[in-house]
């Protein structure tokens, strides 16, 4: 039950970018190929569990004057082993992502479900907010990434998809992606700056128009009731 | 001392690689505290002054301690802990030095130590390997792009109030059509570069 509504939560009425409006600086700087919002919500989906289950288990002794210099040690901690590992391992996206990764240090996401979930619930709940509250932000990047790829390059996928050699997922950057329409008649913009602004803009308004619709219905079903 | 290059660097943070629009550093409190003018400056103005401290102390402790110890894989570590301790220095020191400046920066200074923009600029100073002047003024000249970009922002979303827009925009994401369009306007100075 509680983890159904955690998952809820966690996706849709509480989506950390388009409810909570936070992490709004990764969200759109690095949503220009589906290979970038992959790595950066698997990154962010591991360390934002991480430092909820440390955070959670340490929530009786740590103090509460300096919770926060704490909070920041320990995501500053996973946020370095988690770099580290993209660079040993995957240094496409490493350098796709660039000063990004270190920069999930202040991820307002992260110490914000810190302080808000994993300072006062139990380990195993917070493991599930982190997983779930992750989740959350990967779909909007997801979301960005397919839009703004579409409409700049007409393609889909990109750095993730493998075309060329039969049809398969790789994660080193070096997929084509499918071209649905030419790139040339892509509008370049949509990649630059001002698509990002204006692609999630019009995502949190959709999310907006579609919270206050199911609002309405449930009042209305209330007021049918009584 | 190259002239040429510190003039680059500062036409670069202020006009053609502006952290917030064209590297997306420093959104959330761009977002946050532009609502009204005035209070755009003083987040502005308190952003200048800890940037260019960050840079200066950062390239410091960079150097003479990670470095010389070979410790750079701690540089987010370290970095953000120099952040949060200077902000709260800083508070302390305005708080009893200077009153006036403490009273009209008070509330934006503790937000600043999760500004991205701040370890933003620490981060791209050594990935640049930038020495100590150039960081100060790409440091400050960064923040002096954040304070162009916030007031002007500040300054249309004032007007915002008397404009018709449709109900789902309302709030956020009519903000953020409007720093789209604010960006658009700043691709322009792109083309830009030191003639000699």
């Amino acid at each position: 039950m509680n983890v159904k509504k955690q998952f809820k939560d966690g996706l849709i009425t509480q989506n950390p970018v388009l409810v909570q409006l936070l992490g709004m600086c990764s969200t759109l700087a690095i949503t220009t190929s589906l290979f970038n919002g992959v790595g950066m919500g698997l990154s962010v989906i591991i360390i934002l569990t991480c430092c909820n289950i440390v955070i959670s288990a340490l929530r009786k002794v740590i103090p509460n004057d300096i919770r926060i210099a704490i909070y920041v040690v320990v995501i500053a901690g996973f946020v370095t082993i988690v770099d580290l590992l993209l660079k040993a391992f995957i240094p496409a996206l490493s350098e796709a992502l660039g000063v990004f990764i270190p920069l999930i240090v202040v991820n307002c996401i992260i110490i914000g479900r810190s302080e808000a979930f994993a300072a006062k619930n139990s380990i195993g709940a917070s493991a599930l907010d982190g997983i779930f509250q992750g989740l959350g932000y990967t779909l909007v990047l997801v979301a960005m990434c397919v839009i703004r790829e579409f409409l700049a390059k007409g393609a889909f996928g990109g750095g993730m998809l493998d075309v060329a050699n039969g049809f398969k997922v790789v994660f080193d950057g070096t997929g084509s992606g499918i071209q649905i329409f030419p790139a040339q008649y892509g509008a370049l913009i949509m990649a630059l700056p001002v698509g990002g602004f204006l692609t999630l803009g019009c995502l949190i308004a959709l999310m907006q128009h579609l919270l206050r619709k199911s609002a309405q219905k449930k009042s209305e079903k209330k007021e049918a009731a009584e | 001392m190259d002239v040429a290059k510190l003039l680059d660097i500062m036409l670069g943070a202020i006009l053609i690689n502006n952290f917030i629009f064209s590297q997306f550093l420093g959104i959330c409190p761009f977002m946050g505290v532009s609502k009204k003018t005035d209070t755009a400056a003083g987040m502005g103005m308190a952003v200048i002054f800890v940037m260019g401290l960050a840079s200066a102390i950062c390239w410091v402790i960079n150097k003479f301690v990670l470095v010389a110890l070979g410790l750079q894989y701690l540089q987010t570590l370290a970095y953000i802990l120099v952040i949060a301790a200077l902000v709260q220095f800083v508070e302390m020191f305005l708080k009893k030095a200077v009153p006036s400046l403490y009273s009209a920066l008070g509330i934006y200074l503790p937000l600043i130590t999760t500004n991205c923009a701040v370890l933003g600029v620490v981060l791209l100073n050594t990935q640049n390997n930038y020495n100590f002047i150039e960081s100060v003024v790409y440091g400050v000249t960064g923040g002096i792009g954040f304070l162009v970009a916030i007031v002007l922002f500040a300054s249309i979303r004032e007007k915002l109030r008397f404009a018709d827009y449709p109900k789902a925009f309302e709030g956020f994401p009519i903000a953020l059509v409007t720093a789209g369009l604010l960006a658009l306007a700043f691709m322009g100075f792109s083309g830009m570069s030191i003639p000699w």
